[in-house]
C-alpha cells in the first residue's frame, strides 16, 4: 500500500506542479462566480415579480433548478479533471519513456494503477464535493433555499468521478493519450444522453425510452449516480413544484435505490481491475 | 553464486516479426558485457525482457536466480531505458528521491548526493529536469539506475547524449561497478566504448547471437610493423610471440630498430565481418 502512496503522491505533485490545479481553481472561481449573478438576480427576480402560478412554488422551482444546474457542471468539470489527469497515465506515459523508469522498479503494475486512481480520485471527488457545497452555500445566501439532502448529491458526485477515473485508466491501457480522452467524453455523453432520454420517456410515458435509460445509467453508474443525487436534491419538494423539479432541465431525476452504491463501487474494482489484466499483459 | 542474468532459448515475436530467436546470454557477477548488433537486430528486446518491460514468447530469462519481470528481479536491477525521460516538472532531487522509495534504498539524501556526484552532476540536485541538457538528464538517468545498489544494470545506450568528459565518465563508473562484483550488460553502438571497457562482446543479428567472445579474440591479428634505419618493414603473418625473434634477427643483420607495434584487427573489423558479412 505504501508504494500506492508512494505513486499518489508523485501524481498529486505533478498535478500541482503542471497548474493543472490552479487552472481548474481560476476556472472553477469563474463559474462560481457566474453561478452566484444568476442565484441572486433569479431570487431578486422573484421578489420583484412576485408569485406567478399559485401552485407552484417558485422559491422551490428556482433553487432545485439553480443546483440541478450546479450538480450538472460539477459532474462535468470533474469529468473533465478526471479524464485530464488519467488520460496518458500508462500508454501515453509509455510512448514518452515516463513509465519505464517506474515499472522496472519492484512496484507491481496493478500498485502502479491503484495509485494514480488514489490521486485522481481524491482530486476529482474532493473537487466535485467542494465545487457542490459552494453552489449549495451560495444558493442559501441568494434565496434561502437548502436542498433536500446534501450527502447523496454529493456522495454521488463523488462516486461518480471516481467510476470515470477508472474508465479512463483503463482506457490508457489500450488507446493513445487522444483517442482516450475521446473515448471517455464519449462514454460520459452516452450516459448524459441516456438520461435525457429517460427524462423525455418519462415525459411522454414511452416504457421502451425509460427502461432503455435505465439499464444504460446503470451500466455507466455515475449517470444512475447523478440521477439519484438529483432526486435527494429536492426529494421533499411536493406537488406541482416536486414534478417540474424531478423532470428537470439537466436529466431526469430517478431513486435509483440503495443497491447502486456498492454497484458502483464493485464497477469501479472491476473495471481497475481489467485496467490492470491488460496493463500486465502489455509489452513496453 | 547464480549469474547476474541468464537468458536460455529466449524468443520474442510480435505478429509476423521476429525480434529475438533463441538467445542464449549469460552475465556472470562483476562482468561487463557489451551487446552490439545493428538497427533492429533484437538488443533492445533483449534488454527490456531482462528487467521485466516486454514478455519473451519463448525461454526464460533469469535475474540472479529470479525469473526476470519478478518482484524479486526487479529488486536486483538496475535500467537506463534508451529513450527515457523525467517528468519536467521534477528536480534531480526529486527524482533519485522517488526511485529510492520505489526501489526501497534507505540510502537518503547521502545515497543521492553520491550517485549525483559519481555521474559528475555534483551540486545540481535542485535543478529541474526542464533546464537541464540531454547528456544531463543521462547522466541522472545513469544515476537512478544505481539506485539501491543492483546487483544487475542494464544501460541500453547510455552514452549516446554524452560529450566525450561524460563517456570517461561513464567507462570510469563501469569498471567501478564491475569492481563492486556487478554485472552490466551494456547496449551501445559505440563500438570504442564497448572495447575499452567490456569483458566480453555479445553481436547479435536478426535476433540471433552471431558471435561472442573477448574482445581480444573477436579482433583479427594483422601482423607486426618494425621501425627500423631502412624504413618502416610489414610482416603482415607475423604474430606477437615472433617479436623477440623478428627483432633479433635484424640487430644481427647490422639494422637499427627504433620500434614495433603489433597490429591488431579493431572490434569495428570483427563486428563488420559478423554483421555484414552474414547479411552480404
Amino acid at each position: 500500500m505504501s508504494d500506492a502512496i508512494t505513486i499518489a503522491g508523485y501524481a498529486l505533485r505533478e498535478a500541482v506542479r503542471r497548474r493543472v490545479l490552479l487552472v481548474v481553481a481560476l476556472l472553477t472561481a469563474v463559474f462560481l462566480g457566474l453561478f452566484a449573478l444568476a442565484a441572486f438576480e433569479a431570487f431578486d427576480s422573484l421578489e420583484t415579480n412576485g408569485g406567478g402560478i399559485v401552485s407552484i412554488d417558485e422559491r422551490a422551482l428556482a433553487g432545485g433548478t439553480l443546483l440541478g444546474l450546479a450538480m450538472f457542471v460539477a459532474l462535468f468539470l470533474g469529468v473533465v479533471l478526471a479524464v485530464f489527469l488519467t488520460l496518458d497515465a500508462v500508454r501515453g506515459d509509455a510512448e514518452r519513456g515516463l513509465l519505464q523508469p517506474l515499472v522496472v522498479r519492484p512496484v507491481g503494475r496493478t500498485t502502479l494503477l491503484i495509485g494514480r486512481l488514489l490521486a485522481a480520485s481524491f482530486v476529482c471527488a474532493s473537487y466535485v464535493v467542494v465545487v457542490f457545497l459552494l453552489a449549495v452555500l451560495i444558493t442559501r445566501a441568494a434565496g434561502d433555499f437548502t436542498p433536500s439532502s446534501l450527502v447523496v448529491p454529493a456522495a454521488g458526485l463523488a462516486l461518480g468521478v471516481v467510476t470515470v477515473v477508472a474508465v479512463s485508466l483503463l482506457g490508457t491501457t489500450v488507446l493513445s493519450t487522444t483517442a482516450n480522452g475521446i473515448a471517455v467524453f464519449m462514454v460520459f455523453a452516452t450516459g448524459l444522453a441516456a438520461g435525457l432520454l429517460g427524462q423525455i420517456g418519462e415525459g411522454l410515458e414511452v416504457d421502451a425510452l425509460t427502461t432503455a435509460s435505465s439499464i444504460v445509467s446503470w451500466i455507466v453508474p455515475f449517470e444512475a449516480l447523478y440521477q439519484n443525487g438529483l432526486h435527494a436534491l429536492t426529494s421533499d419538494i411536493g406537488g406541482a413544484t416536486g414534478v417540474i423539479v424531478q423532470l428537470g432541465p439537466f436529466g431526469g431525476a430517478s431513486n435509483v435505490g440503495a443497491a447502486i452504491w456498492p454497484w458502483a463501487v464493485a464497477w469501479s474494482a472491476i473495471v481497475l481491475a481489467l485496467a490492470a489484466l491488460t496493463f500486465h499483459r502489455r509489452d513496453l | 553464486m547464480p549469474a547476474a542474468l541468464s537468458a536460455r532459448g529466449l524468443s520474442k515475436r510480435y505478429g509476423k516479426t521476429t525480434a529475438l530467436d533463441g538467445v542464449d546470454l549469460e552475465v556472470a557477477p562483476g562482468e561487463l558485457v557489451g551487446l552490439l548488433g545493428p538497427n533492429g537486430a533484437g538488443k533492445s528486446t533483449l534488454v527490456k525482457i531482462a528487467c521485466g518491460l516486454v514478455r519473451p514468447t519463448a525461454g526464460e530469462a533469469q535475474v540472479g536466480g529470479a525469473a526476470a519481470g519478478s518482484r524479486e528481479a526487479r529488486a536486483s536491477t538496475g535500467y537506463l531505458a534508451e529513450l527515457f525521460r523525467f517528468p519536467a516538472w521534477a528536480s534531480a532531487e526529486e527524482v533519485l528521491a522517488l526511485h529510492q522509495r520505489l526501489a526501497r534504498s534507505d540510502g537518503g539524501a547521502a545515497e543521492r548526493e553520491a550517485l549525483l556526484a559519481r555521474v559528475g552532476l555534483d551540486g545540481e540536485g535542485g535543478r529541474r529536469m526542464a533546464t537541464m541538457s540531454k547528456g544531463m538528464q543521462q547522466r541522472l538517468g545513469i544515476a537512478q539506475a544505481l539506485i539501491g545498489a543492483p546487483r544487475l544494470v542494464l544501460l541500453d545506450e547510455p552514452t549516446s547524449a554524452l560529450d566525450p568528459g561524460g563517456r570517461r565518465t561513464v567507462r570510469d563508473l563501469l569498471v567501478g561497478l564491475r569492481e563492486q562484483g556487478v554485472g552490466v550488460l551494456l547496449n551501445s553502438h559505440l563500438l570504442s566504448e564497448i572495447e575499452l571497457v567490456c569483458d566480453r562482446v555479445v553481436i547479435i543479428d536478426g535476433g540471433r547471437v552471431v558471435t561472442q567472445g573477448r574482445p581480444q579474440d573477436l579482433t583479427a591479428p594483422g601482423g607486426v610493423e618494425v621501425e627500423t634505419s631502412g624504413g618502416v618493414r610489414r610482416l603482415p603473418d607475423a604474430r606477437r610471440e615472433d617479436v623477440p625473434r623478428i627483432v633479433r634477427e635484424l640487430v644481427a643483420d647490422g639494422a637499427e630498430v627504433y620500434g614495433v607495434r603489433v597490429v591488431t584487427g579493431t572490434l569495428e573489423d570483427a563486428y563488420l565481418a559478423a554483421v555484414v558479412g552474414r547479411d552480404g
